[in-house]
């Protein structure tokens, strides 16, 4: 019995949207490295969806896996969709984190939160 | 290529250990407290281990206790001390900041039965000063507790002279020579210990299996009530096929340690310097005062466990302090005892190596973690604020 599920390994191994976007126009940083976790997300939103999404993250595997997962779950769909995406949602979507790992899929869920609120902030919209 | 380089968590058993635990198993499974031959075969067995096992560390056979591992050896030795220094009025213990824990928890436990523990600073190099133990050394003072070689960073202490001021002081010295037997050179009576533990599992014998050296004169505490067996002082039936593996395994790789430790000397510097240079990495522990198999490395900007899954993946087994590979929110002990802040202890790695490494496998070793290091920095948001001055660096 490996420690994590085959879809976490496939997203920590060959994790999709790494990287940054420079003209970015949300960015979200949740974690420290006193914990062992960081997560930086970057959006680039045009008429309210998100177009492009890319992620740096220092942390564990499961975090990578997440951070990695959670950039999938809300490309291409509309920040009033993205704002409802929750930590059970990736933790899911990954086949299942151990338990004292699920904290990983939180931090994924911030990071997203906070790069939206950043948008927010940028644009003065506001999302229910 | 397949490099098991996690010895110090345990080793595969030698081949002579597994024939030996197997024939026992097969042919001498008596139980040595019967009376008829077959249980005095098993007896037979069980003294003959005894005598080797003390044999090798310079020990009489009266002064081994077989237990279950180092864990109840460490148990067994500090519950023992304690109890006798508490009928004298000494409770006083001394220790130091980066024992196992299984010292560590001992300790806590002592301490809410009113024992006073000072925990010593073992130092950035992850070495105890004998004088610092002197100095710390009270009238009430039962007993001195320092680990022969640490398990994380391999650090060797400076035991006989340790000893030899416990000696001087009229203190008992008990040390964790779990990585340390059949590693180096160990003789109780010239590096002056009166209590040492061992553990099979790390010198190539089985797991659940070890034992505790206690100098004569010292009365042990039980943590096993019932039967007779050793002495009256650790119940139930002998596991005699795993006590003679260990005793089999102690011979054998006590035999070859000058050849180990030269070989493996080489082995471990050359993987050091190449691993020294990764940009903004340092080894944990004192360059030379350490175990022959053991380095151990902190790169900034990456985390530990990540770090272990991608050197799996190119079949490299290794362990790490961060805190993800513990399950807790803390990164080791060990590291954080020798000064290095959380951040950096994250992003350590331990290789402890076999005795047949090759140079080759180390060449491997160095190119896979230099490449996997280089990789997880290359999407690190850490490593991005250290490379573009947002952060300072610590290494």
């Amino acid at each position: 019995m490996a420690l994590y599920s085959e879809k976490v390994m496939d997203h920590f191994r060959n994790p999709r949207n790494v990287g940054v976007i420079e003209d970015a126009n949300g960015i979200g940083e949740v974690g420290n490295a006193k914990c062992g976790d960081i997560m930086k997300m970057y959006l680039k939103i045009e008429d309210d969806v998100i177009q492009d999404v890319k992620f740096e993250t220092f942390g564990c595997g499961s975090a990578i896996a997440s951070s990695s997962m959670a950039t999938e779950l809300i490309k291409g769909k509309p920040v009033s969709e993205a704002m409802k995406l929750t930590n059970k949602a990736v933790a899911e979507a990954l086949d299942g984190l151990p338990a004292y790992k699920m904290h990983c899929s939180v931090l994924a869920e911030e990071a997203i939160q906070s790069a939206l609120e950043d948008y927010q902030k940028r644009t003065g919209k506001t999302f229910e | 290529m397949k490099i098991y380089a996690d010895n110090a968590a345990t080793t595969k058993m030698s081949e002579n250990a597994i024939h030996t635990m197997v024939s026992l198993l097969e042919d001498s499974w008596g139980n040595p407290s019967s009376l008829y031959a077959h249980g005095q075969m098993a007896k037979e067995v069980l003294e003959k281990a005894r005598a080797d096992v003390a044999a090798v560390i310079g020990a009489s056979p009266d002064e081994i206790l077989f237990t279950s591992g180092g864990s109840e050896a460490d148990n067994q030795a500090l519950r023992s001390v304690a109890e006798l220094g508490r009928k004298k009025g000494k409770m006083h213990i001394i220790s130091s900041a980066f024992e196992h824990h299984a010292i560590l928890h001992t300790l806590e436990r002592l301490k809410k039965e009113d024992f006073e523990v000072t925990l010593l600073d073992v130092h950035e190099n992850g070495l105890i000063l004998p004088e610092e133990v002197e100095a710390a050394i009270r009238e009430d003072t039962c007993l001195v507790t320092i680990m022969f070689a640490n398990n994380e960073i391999g650090t060797i202490q400076p035991i006989r002279e340790i000893g030899r001021i416990c000696r001087e002081k009229n203190v008992l010295f008990h040390t964790d020579a779990v990585q340390a037997v059949a590693h180096v050179p160990i003789n109780v009576k010239e590096d002056n210990i009166d209590l040492l533990s061992a553990s099979a599992h790390k010198f190539h014998g089985p797991k659940g299996v070890g034992f505790l050296y206690a100098k004569k004169g010292i009365r042990l505490t039980n943590l096993i009530e019932g039967g007779a067996q050793e002495r009256g002082r650790r119940a139930g039936t002998e596991n005699v096929p795993g006590i003679a593996a260990m005793a089999e395994a102690l011979k054998e790789t006590s035999s070859r340690m000058d050849e180990n430790t030269a070989h493996l000397t080489k082995m471990r510097d050359k993987l050091i310097s190449g691993l020294a240079e990764i940009p903004h990495s340092a080894l944990n522990g004192d360059a030379t005062h350490r175990l022959p198999s053991n380095v151990n490395f902190c790169f900034e900007g990456i985390e530990g466990e990540s770090l272990l899954l991608l050197l799996d993946d190119k079949g490299i087994q290794a362990s790490s302090g961060s805190a993800c590979t513990s399950g807790s929110l803390d990164p080791s002990h060990v590291l954080l005892a020798i000064g290095r802040v959380h951040d950096v202890a994250h992003g350590s790695l331990r290789l402890c190596l076999g005795e047949d490494i090759t140079e080759e496998q180390v060449d491997y070793i160095i190119k896979s973690v230099k490449d996997v290091v280089s990789y997880l920095r290359g999407f690190s948001p850490v490593w991005r604020d250290l490379m573009s001055g947002k952060a300072r660096f610590i290494l």
